[in-house]
């Protein structure tokens, strides 16, 4: 018997319309437990470097973590991997809601999608009956639409439904995966599930999730229940509210914007607005998300309500937000949060990122009036801000005119228009665009998590180490005493020492040697809950939260029944990470796409950066240019990847002799 | 000489208040109703075993605990649909009873009937699971006495019969009882 998994994965050839459920190898659980291991391995397995993103040789795999679906708290996580048409380097972008477990009930740990249909179709998975079925009538319809259009179809209100809108049709590049509470946004999955002509998938399933070592697993489980009822009760002192509490940032409950709306950049990241924040603003604003949200909501089995239902021009609930996405388009366009929330069902609806695309129609909005997208490439613009905004989206989802190039993100965008535009995607890493914050000075943590994180998004790799030191050191001291959660007692002298100002302040302090352990744990922990299917919000993002490095395993092996340890759940760790690495770079990907924006931080230290990555690549086993040395990969049970890359070149061999 | 002493019988009563306005959404009871009540326990979850289910509508902002109730075998003569606040609830939205109309509250591979048991068990539970794991508190276990009636025990072959006419209909089953009566030693 499997369990926590089913063992098996659903197979789905759309350009022959062929459907397999083929069981999986428990020898991959084992090495890459599931969600973002198992994806990544069936990558590199099946999707070599010269595939195209919009090929029907891509992959599209919808992975749910190995534990999503168990009774663990919060453990409801899809990780959609594919490559992304923006990067052209492999994605992995999260889903939590209600998808995933459903999926795991009818039977399945993955759906993997491969060709292309030749007209557009859903999927329908209901236990063991799985079907293509027609979806052109649907063509252009928004994803919340769709996926009631199928649960009517169907007949049964409880289908789970993910779904793609016009955006995903259309092939932008930042077009999203919505599943009404939750969607995978980032990385363009949206647009390859629209290239492969798949509008949805709806999944219902009535089968049992077993566990492995019930009594010990319920223990970690209603431990963890504890822990949050302590940490609602004691939010983290003397940190701004969204970063005191657990979950992802409580912003459909927290009104209090001011760090955002004054630390955070406007426009396309462009420009910093102190003293936005009056007591005017907070009452207008706090008016409207009360008028608009009309419920705080929770993904599956997590007692988080890190989602609200939002009312616009409805009376109960026209589509469900969360986290920062309440503000990227306000903000993007100067405007208030009624356009936001307003903006944001549109975008809903249309399946678009809400990082990405705000900021590209703020580019555009920027080119325009530089003079470099003319009155004739926005030829129908509206004269009023918010009009433009709205004009600006229907023209991308439909690739219509300006929108067309727009589309493609502010990278390709930029280099299609030429024109000095390039200078104003000026917030990318690796094609992809970043959250709109610009920084005084240099954080070295900061600076390895930017430059390294391999899909590019800050969020998904920071999170266990606080992002600046208290006030004072009684503070920091006060701050490290329930600390279970570092791997080490030195995280916490390294923490207690730190200095806003003086000598032991950044840039030089956390010193390299830190940094790299600081950066590597906290990595660590993303790939842990990227593999299980745990939320972030419950593990590797907030500070001191119920799931950690000390209690995962037990976690994990008690309800997978694998046998892992702290080391053993490390070093799985450090493969998958490995691993999601090599299919980057075996895609081109280098040690010069390796660096944040330039204009990230005012003050920059090219010297101490470089020893800092070198340090970092030389810590994680990795050779000067950033590639996993043979010695490295052989540990990891990575030799296939070794022979590859020496076949191929990334992996220079080493002088004979050097090493026995 | 002693005032007779009037005892007044009482009965422990449990029950779960259920605030909508609180539900999240997130389904843990579900989860946690249908891990405690598999065998061995905690061994497997399945929300479609469970005895409590969150009606949801997410796009009416409709979420609503039900807990299975009895068993019934007849469909009621009519349905009920209600609209509170404009919110118009499914049909027969806040039934426990698992019924012939609907397919909640059957286990799925046997279409047995499932019923809510406030998660009787040895050792005793301080508080039903779905209530211990709603943290949200939409769920919320009270424990109240009543004043017990006393109501003669129902006929044990009243009962039985009754089951059986639910399955077969009262003609075959009073026709069986005429013949095996007639049949019967004595008779």
């Amino acid at each position: 018997m499997r369990y926590a998994e089913t063992g098996f994965n659903l197979e789905v050839d759309l350009t022959r319309g062929n459907i397999e459920r083929v069981p999986s190898d428990p020898g991959m659980t084992e090495h890459y437990l599931g969600g973002l291991g198992t994806n990544a391995r069936i990558m590199w397995d099946r999707v070599g470097p010269e595939v195209e993103p919009f090929s029907p040789e891509n992959l599209l795999i919808f992975g749910t973590g190995l534990l999503a679906g168990t009774p663990a708290p919060g453990t409801n996580r899809t990780i959609v991997t594919s490559i992304s048409p923006q990067s052209g380097l492999l994605a992995f972008s999260m889903m939590g809601g209600f998808w995933g477990p459903e999926l795991k009930h009818a039977g399945y740990d993955k759906v993997i999608i491969r060709g292309k249909s030749p007209e557009l179709v859903y999927l329908y998975i209901n236990d063991d009956q799985v079907e293509i079925r027609d979806a052109s009538r649907w063509r252009g319809l928004g994803t919340l639409e769709t996926a009631e259009v199928i649960r009517e179809e169907l007949g049964d209100p409880n289908v789970q439904v993910a779904s793609i809108g016009m955006a995903g049709e259309n092939r932008v590049f930042f077009a999203s995966i919505e599943q009404g509470r939750a969607s995978a946004s980032r990385q363009g999955m949206g647009a390859i599930m629209g290239d492969k002509n798949l509008k949805a998938i709806a999944v219902r399933g009535s089968k049992d999730i077993n566990i492995a070592r019930p009594m010990e697993f319920m223990e970690h489980c209603n431990a963890a229940l504890k822990y949050i009822e302590h940490r609602d009760k004691n939010p983290i002192r003397g940190v701004i509210p969204i970063l005191a509490g657990l979950g992802s940032p409580q912003e459909m409950a927290v009104h209090d914007e001011q760090w955002h709306t004054e630390n955070f950049m406007w426009g396309n990241a462009r420009e910093r607005r102190k003293g936005f924040w009056t007591p005017e603003i907070q009452e207008q604003w706090t008016g409207t998300m009360e008028g608009m949200r009309t419920r705080l909501l929770s993904c599956h089995n997590c007692p988080m309500k890190c989602g609200a239902s939002i009312a616009v021009d409805k009376r109960f609930c026209s589509y469900m937000m969360k986290c920062f996405s309440k503000l990227t388009y306000t903000m993007a366009a100067y405007s208030d949060l009624d356009f936001g929330l307003r903006m944001a069902q549109k975008a809903t609806e249309y399946g678009v990122d809400a990082f990405s695309c705000p900021q590209t129609m703020a580019f555009a909005i920027e080119l325009h009036e530089a003079g470099i997208l003319t009155d004739q490439d926005m030829s129908g613009m509206p004269k009023e801000n918010n009009d433009r905004f709205f004009w600006l989206m229907d023209a991308i989802v439909r690739r219509e005119g300006i929108g067309d190039v727009l589309a493609d993100g502010t990278w390709w965008a930029a280099k299609r228009i030429g024109k000095g535009a390039e200078e104003f995607a000026h917030n990318n890493i690796r094609k992809t665009e970043q959250l709109p914050l610009k920084l005084g000075m240099l954080n070295p943590i900061y600076f390895l998590m930017y430059a390294t994180g391999e899909k590019a998004n800050i969020t998904q790799i920071e999170g266990q180490f606080p992002q600046s030191p208290f006030l004072t050191r009684e503070e920091n001291e006060a701050f490290v005493e329930d600390w279970i959660h570092v791997p080490d007692d030195r995280f916490k002298e390294w923490f207690v020492e730190w200095e806003i100002r003086g000598e032991k302040s950044i840039p030089n302090y956390p010193s390299v040697e830190a940094a790299c352990e600081i950066v590597h744990w906290q990595e660590q922990m993303h790939y842990i809950d990227d593999s299980t299917g745990m939320c972030a919000g419950l593990s590797s993002f907030p500070l001191k939260p119920p799931f950690h490095i000390h209690n995962l395993p037990g976690l994990i092996s008690s309800g997978a029944g694998l046998d892992l340890d702290e080391d053993g759940l490390v070093q799985t760790t450090k493969r998958i990470r490995t691993l999601v690495r090599a299919n980057n770079l075996r895609r081109g990907m280098t040690w010069e796409d390796e660096k944040p924006p330039e204009d990230h931080w005012r003050h920059r230290f090219p010297e101490l950066e470089a020893k800092l990555l070198q340090a970092y690549y030389s810590f994680k086993g990795w050779n000067s240019d950033g590639v996993p040395t043979r010695e490295t990969l052989h540990d990891l049970d990575l030799d296939f990847v070794a022979e590859e890359f020496a076949e191929t070149g990334i992996l220079k061999e080493e002088p004979v002799g050097s090493a026995t | 000489m002693s005032a007779a002493v009037k005892t007044v019988k009482t009965k422990t009563v449990k029950r779960i208040r259920i605030d909508v306005d609180k539900c999240n959404g997130c389904r843990a009871c579900e989860v946690i109703c249908a891990a405690h009540h598999a065998q061995p326990r905690f061994s497997s979850t399945n929300p479609a075993r469970s005895r409590i289910r969150v009606i949801r509508y997410p796009l009416s902002d409709i979420y609503v605990p039900v807990l299975a109730g009895e068993y019934t075998a007849a469909e009621c003569p009519g349905r009920d649909r209600y609209v509170i606040g404009g919110k118009e609830y499914e049909e027969c939205a806040f039934c426990r009873a698992s019924c012939p109309s609907r397919d909640f509250f059957k286990e799925p591979d046997s279409d047995l009937p499932l019923k809510c048991d406030m998660c009787e068990s040895d050792p005793t539970l301080e508080e039903p699971l779905c209530v211990q794991w709603c943290l949200a508190d939409a769920l919320v276990y009270e424990e109240y006495e009543e004043e017990a009636k006393d109501e003669p025990a129902p006929d044990e072959v009243d009962e039985g019969l009754l089951a059986l006419a639910h399955r077969h209909g009262w003609e075959r089953v009073r026709d069986a009882m005429t013949r095996m009566a007639n049949k019967a030693p004595g008779a």
